[in-house]
This record gives structure tokens, sequence and C-alpha cells, in this order.
């Protein structure tokens, strides 16, 4: 099988999870969104990797996993804050500095 | 797009079968995540993409990453956020309503673009060779592979993404710590308040709620000598929610004592 499949659903994925960063209102949902679209990079490193026959790529993924969970801890832990003080977790809700 | 259909003709392999099912199941959960309104269906949605992920990995000779892609994000991420979901309130289902007038059809047509675009770009990129495969880098193995890269070629960056990972995890603690707005009363505090205040009605300690013998629970207030509740005898949390039973309902003659027991 051509491994460019890969990259095809790479590609794919990223852009879903793209438009729901922009659609969404929800933050965690965003934030779901933003994971899917680490996901899909990881995916076409994945591929990459088996494309060029050595491991560099797995290790990029491996640390992208890495960062992605570093993000994860400290956004979640953002989205509380804001819904402790603000009573909603919708992005659209925090505009206080447009006022 | 002809590469992608001439690819589809040429499956013959069992890695083209799985490919050929978990791809569109992979897309439509994605997509379902997408649609969806209620934030957990999105999470059941994305750990299901995370798990075929995983086994996309697996079948692309990436057998540590598979693994670490189902414990880490399947197991840690998303329990993480399902966690804070409960926290946010599960049923806090996202209005579909736009704020934004136009958004969606530009978000829309801009991704379309976009994946358009990856899509020819992938299509038209050639290497002018077959892909090679892992198996001389996995001759060692998979897993004695990559730490051959970590810890030789990659340690700086290593040493770097564990300084990373502490620096997240003590943001978290500063961003999660409650700062409480008032101190705690002491309990000498509180005698002083409960004795030195405007006044002694409540020196000798709130009136416990129920009515005697009737209905001792907490929700119902006490009744006073002259028959109205009591509204300090029931907790100010109860009352606040509405979940306190008029104590009225109780009294002699109005319950129907042949049943038996009341209520």
């Amino acid at each position: 099988m051509d491994a460019a499949n890969y990259l095809y659903l790479s590609a794919l994925l990223f852009t879903i999870g793209a438009v729901g960063v922009v659609v969404r209102r929800n933050a965690i949902v965003v934030f779901m969104c933003v994971e899917l679209m680490l996901n899909a990079a990881n995916l076409a490193f994945v591929t990459f990797s088996r494309i060029n026959g050595d491991l560099n790529g797995q290790v990029v993924a491996f640390f992208t996993m890495v960062v992605a969970a570093c993000e994860v801890v400290v956004g979640l832990a953002i989205i509380v804050t804001i819904y402790r003080s603000r009573r909603s977790a919708s992005v659209d809700d925090a505009s206080l500095l447009k006022r | 797009m002809l590469d992608l259909a001439i690819s589809v003709g040429q499956t013959q392999t069992p890695e083209a079968v799985l490919f050929w099912v978990l791809a569109p199941l992979t897309v439509a959960a994605a997509l379902g995540m997408l649609l969806v309104k209620k934030a957990v269906h999105s999470a059941i949605l994305m750990a299901s993409v995370m798990v075929n992920l995983a086994v996309f990995y697996i079948a692309q000779d990436a057998l540590f990453l598979g693994i670490v892609q189902i414990v880490v994000y399947t197991g840690a991420v998303m329990m993480l956020f399902l966690f804070i979901l409960m926290l946010v309130g599960v049923d806090s289902s996202d209005s579909l309503t736009e704020t934004i007038p136009g958004l969606r059809p530009i978000a829309i047509v801009a991704a379309v673009g976009f994946g358009g675009l990856m899509v020819s770009l992938i299509g038209r990129a050639t290497l002018g060779r077959n892909a090679i495969g892992l198996d001389a880098a996995n001759s060692l193995g998979n897993v004695e592979g990559i730490a051959q890269l970590l810890f030789s070629k990659y340690v700086w960056p290593f040493e770097v993404v564990s300084a990373l990972l502490i620096t997240a995890a003590l943001g978290a603690m500063v961003l999660a710590h409650h700062q409480s707005i008032q101190m705690r009363p002491t309990q000498r505090q509180l005698s002083t308040q409960r004795f030195r205040g405007k006044s002694l009605a409540n020196a000798a300690g709130l009136p416990a709620p129920g009515v005697f013998a009737r209905h001792n629970a907490v929700d119902v207030p006490a009744l006073l000598p002259d028959g109205t509740p009591a509204a300090n005898s029931i907790n100010a949390t109860l009352q606040a929610r509405g979940d306190m039973l008029n104590s009225g309902t109780f009294e002699l003659g109005k319950v129907d004592t042949s049943k038996g027991e009341e209520k």
C-alpha cells in the first residue's frame, strides 16, 4: 500500500481539527480539536519516518506527545481558572478586554 | 485526487484493508467530534480517534509510539479532559448558534481550500523512490532504536523537555491554586461574635431543624413558639436551592395518621 495514504488522512484530520478550533465555542472542545491537529501532525511524522527509513520522525513525534501533554495540563488549568471566575467555559464569554 | 483513486485500486495487502476500514472510521469520528453538541460525546469520539491513530502507528512499525499513544493520550490526556468536563459541568452543552456572523461559511471555505491544497500537494510530491520501510532501522527492535537516538542525538532536547514538563506541572499548580478571599474565623472569633454581638438571640446556638416528633429531616425548618418556621434552622445552601419543605404540612391534624408512618 502507498504510504502516502496516511499523509492524506493526516491532512484531512488536521483540517477537521482546524475547523473545530475556529467553529466550536466550548473551550474544552476547542482544546480537543487542537489535540486532534497535534495527533494529525504526529501521524505525518510517523509516516515520513517510515518513508525515509529512519527513526528520527518517531522521536520527533514522541517529543510532540510530551509537549502536547504539557499543553493540556496548563490549558485545562487555565480553563478551570476562567470557569471559576466567570462560570462559563465558552471562549466567546471571555472578552473583557474588548469592552 | 487521481493518485488517491489509483491507490484505492492498488490495495491488496492486509495493511491496506486495515487502512481502508479504519481511516473512514477515524475521519467520521473526527467529523462527529466537530458536529455533536455535548462536550462529553466529543471527548468519547476524540478517544476513538486516538485509539485508531495508535493502530495506524503500530501498522507503520512504530510500536513504541502506538503503545505510548494509548497509554498517554487515551489513558491520561483524555481522562484529564473528562475530569475537567465533570468539574466544569457535564450538561453544559454548546449552543451551536454562531456568534460571529458569517464565521461558519468562511471557516468551511477556508478548510476546503486548505485541505484541497494539502491533498494536491501530497499528490504532486514525489520522492522518486518507494518508501524504504523501517525493517532495517528496527532491526534491533523499535524501542531500542528509539532509545539509541533519544539518548545520543536527542539527549539535549530530551532534557529540555523534562524541564518543560516540570514547568507545566508547576504552572498548573499555581493556576489551579485557590486563594481564599477571607480568613477562616477562628473558634475564639466565633465565640466573641456570638456573645458580644448586637443581640444575644442566638447565644445558645441556632435552632435545630425539624418538627418535633413529626419530621426530623434537615430540610424542614423548626417551628417557633408562635407557629412560624424558623428560617435560621436550615442550612443556607438548602434554602438557596429551594430544597426545603414547608413545616406547616406537618402540623397536627393535617397529617394523615391512619397511614402510620408520615410521608
